[in-house]
């Protein structure tokens, strides 16, 4: 069953000691626990992970044949010259993958509340915050390899960054995963139902996918129009993406990391509020 | 007298060879802007722009003398060449031109230069050296392109809306012979021994490869880039690599370089450039492919080994030619 591993950590780390005297590896469990339920939750959805890998190389294959430009994209920072749409649009859907499998994980907290998994979870001695903050990384790190299964597959499209290139990445993509999984995390707490999931792709994937740099080159959105060029600046997904994109070229974009480290900051205290039964939006909802 | 050892050498040494680092001089392209009247010196080290130097009116042709201390520049708005310092980069002379010209070549003599005088369907012979005319020779409306064998025995000269291939006889200073080629012939480009050469149609879309005993076209290539109208395919600058391997064809405003085999003469890649490229030249080492590309105002890198763009350096308007000294 896959609450299993979750259950006996769980059980494990209340069993033993009370909170102040917890040992850390009590803490390391709880963290092997709830990662090894993402890991099992993503093995067994086989489908899962082969959507995560076909949805953005339909965009790939797709949408940027259509919107080729086969004449090549001006130069914008961080590349060095002229590039096709495939190039441009990489980043943008790696930033895709780690976005849908943030909504994704928090579509399982709705999922786990729903059928009682949430319980076995809480019931754990640990900090609630130092759970959530396992659930996370956890589903950051579940993220990591479908984004580089992503760019195997995508080279094959042209999109061919230096060989160091997927080594930047890593941080780049832990540390946006981390940042959209809080936010998901945070609106999970919103949603009652698992039928008010679609609400979440309406109002939050789409426009946060659309508004921002992942399509189009941020030049392009001010010469359509001033206002979306300024939401596109400040959607922090348009930062994930280029911090995404910068990396991928082993390139260090200072502003668009502040602006994922700070967006990350707050959302996981959001979350963590939210997710607090003594004052959060959970006591709220309940009450 | 103080004795000289291994200790007080070494650092002489030592400092000497840090001398003769720093002010060892890397390859240096030079590019003619045709809108900024300028030529734009980029480091082939650093790729980046160094210098930009004022010139004649529409720099277009440029070319270095044999032994790379004299610049040649078509200023075509001026109707003249100018002779550059390669040292100082001052102007030190002209040569009698005729009107317009736009694109010339070199003798192997290192005396006579063969230039395209568009405007007046002819092909001027000067001294480079005494700056006077030789011969001028008539040829087909709107002479464009030039080219002298490495054998020094032939040049040709292209003929744009007459779509010709001129053949000229270098001792003679007249025409031999004539070859028709696709509408709107831009360039030629003699191989290594002088056996063939390969000369580009823009508005054909083609490339003519042509053998030059037998005076026979042996191939015409064909260019299609997926996503890319065929209007847009117009083959102008071209250039061979030494090894005889490769054969590089500037498609205009296609934005593409085609890298054909040049043996079997198969398109292998199509690289993509800035906007509007046109003519292209190798480092010295032919380790590097710089193409000038017009409208985007800018020079590509194409790494020759990788068949990549490595990087798009800003220059001045309208770059034109390039020409690189080692």
């Amino acid at each position: 069953m896959n609450s299993s591993p979750l259950r006996s950590a769980a059980s494990n780390c209340a069993q033993v000691l009370p909170l102040e005297r917890l040992p850390a590896s009590a803490y390391l469990q709880a963290f092997r626990g709830i990662l090894y339920r993402e890991l099992l939750r993503f093995v067994h959805q086989r489908s899962r992970f082969f959507s995560s890998l076909i949805r953005p190389l339909v965009w790939l294959a797709v949408f940027a044949a259509g919107f080729r430009a086969a004449l090549g994209i001006s130069i914008i920072e961080p590349y060095q010259t002229y590039i096709t749409y495939e190039v441009y649009i990489a980043p943008g859907l790696v930033a895709m993958v780690l976005l849908f499998n943030a909504m994704q994980s928090s579509l399982s907290m709705v999922y786990d509340r729903e059928m009682g998994g949430m319980r076995v979870l809480l019931m754990s001695p640990l900090p609630r915050s130092y759970l959530l903050l396992c659930k996370l990384l956890a589903s950051a790190l579940v993220s990591v390899p479908q984004v580089y299964a992503f760019l195997a597959v995508a080279w094959w499209f042209g999109v061919e960054p230096p060989p160091m290139g997927y080594l930047w990445l890593l941080p780049a993509i832990l540390s946006s995963a981390l940042l959209l999984g809080a936010l998901g995390l945070f609106i999970s707490t919103f949603i009652k139902q698992l039928e008010n999931f679609a609400g979440v792709m309406n109002f939050v994937i789409f426009p946060m996918f659309f508004i921002s740099s992942a399509l189009y080159p941020l030049w392009k959105m001010q010469e359509a129009s001033e206002l979306l060029y300024a939401l596109c600046r400040y959607n922090p997904f348009s930062h994930c993406v280029e911090l995404i994109r910068f990396a991928l070229y082993e390139r260090f974009n200072v502003d668009a990391a502040l602006v994922v480290g700070g967006c990350l900051l707050l959302f996981v205290a959001l979350a963590v509020i939210a997710f607090d039964p003594q004052r959060g939006l959970m006591r709220a909802k309940r009450g | 007298m103080k004795k000289i050892t291994t200790r007080t050498l070494a650092p002489l040494l030592l400092s000497a060879c840090l001398a003769q680092m720093g002010t060892a001089q890397a390859s240096i392209a030079y590019v003619s802007n045709e809108k900024d009247d300028s030529l734009s010196l980029i480091d082939l080290d650093s790729l980046e722009v160094i210098e930009t130097i004022d010139v004649g009116q529409r720099p277009r042709g440029i070319t270095f003398s044999k032994d790379f201390s004299k610049l040649y520049i078509c200023a075509s708005d001026d109707d003249t060449v100018q002779i550059m310092d390669t040292t100082t980069h001052q102007i030190i002379g002209e040569l009698p031109s005729g009107e317009d010209p736009e694109q010339f070549s070199l003798h192997p003599d290192n005396r006579r230069l063969y230039i395209s005088n568009e405007d007046d369907a002819l092909v001027t012979v000067v001294d480079a050296q005494d700056a006077t005319v030789l011969a001028q020779i008539d040829v087909g409306v709107e002479p464009e392109g030039m080219a002298v064998s490495p054998r020094g025995d032939l040049a040709i000269n292209t003929s744009e809306t007459t779509s010709m291939l001129h053949w000229i006889d270098t001792e003679t200073h007249e025409l031999i012979h004539n070859t028709r080629v696709e509408q709107r012939p831009r360039h030629v480009e003699f191989n290594q021994d002088g056996s063939r050469f390969w000369a580009s149609s823009e508005i054909g879309g083609t490339v003519a490869v042509i053998d030059v005993d037998s005076k026979e076209i042996i191939k015409t290539l064909r260019f299609e880039i997926k996503g890319v109208h065929p209007d847009k395919v117009q083959p102008v600058g071209v250039k061979l690599t030494d090894d005889g391997k490769y054969a590089f064809v500037a498609l205009g405003p296609a934005n593409h370089v085609a890298v054909v085999d040049a043996q079997s003469f198969e398109v292998l890649d199509y690289l993509l450039v800035g906007r509007r490229v046109w003519h292209m030249e190798f480092d010295s080492k032919q380790q590097l492919l710089l193409t000038t590309n017009g409208i985007s105002g800018d020079v590509s890198v194409i790494d020759v080994d990788d068949l990549k763009v490595t990087k798009s350096i800003k220059v001045g308007r309208y770059p034109w030619g390039v020409a690189v000294k080692p």
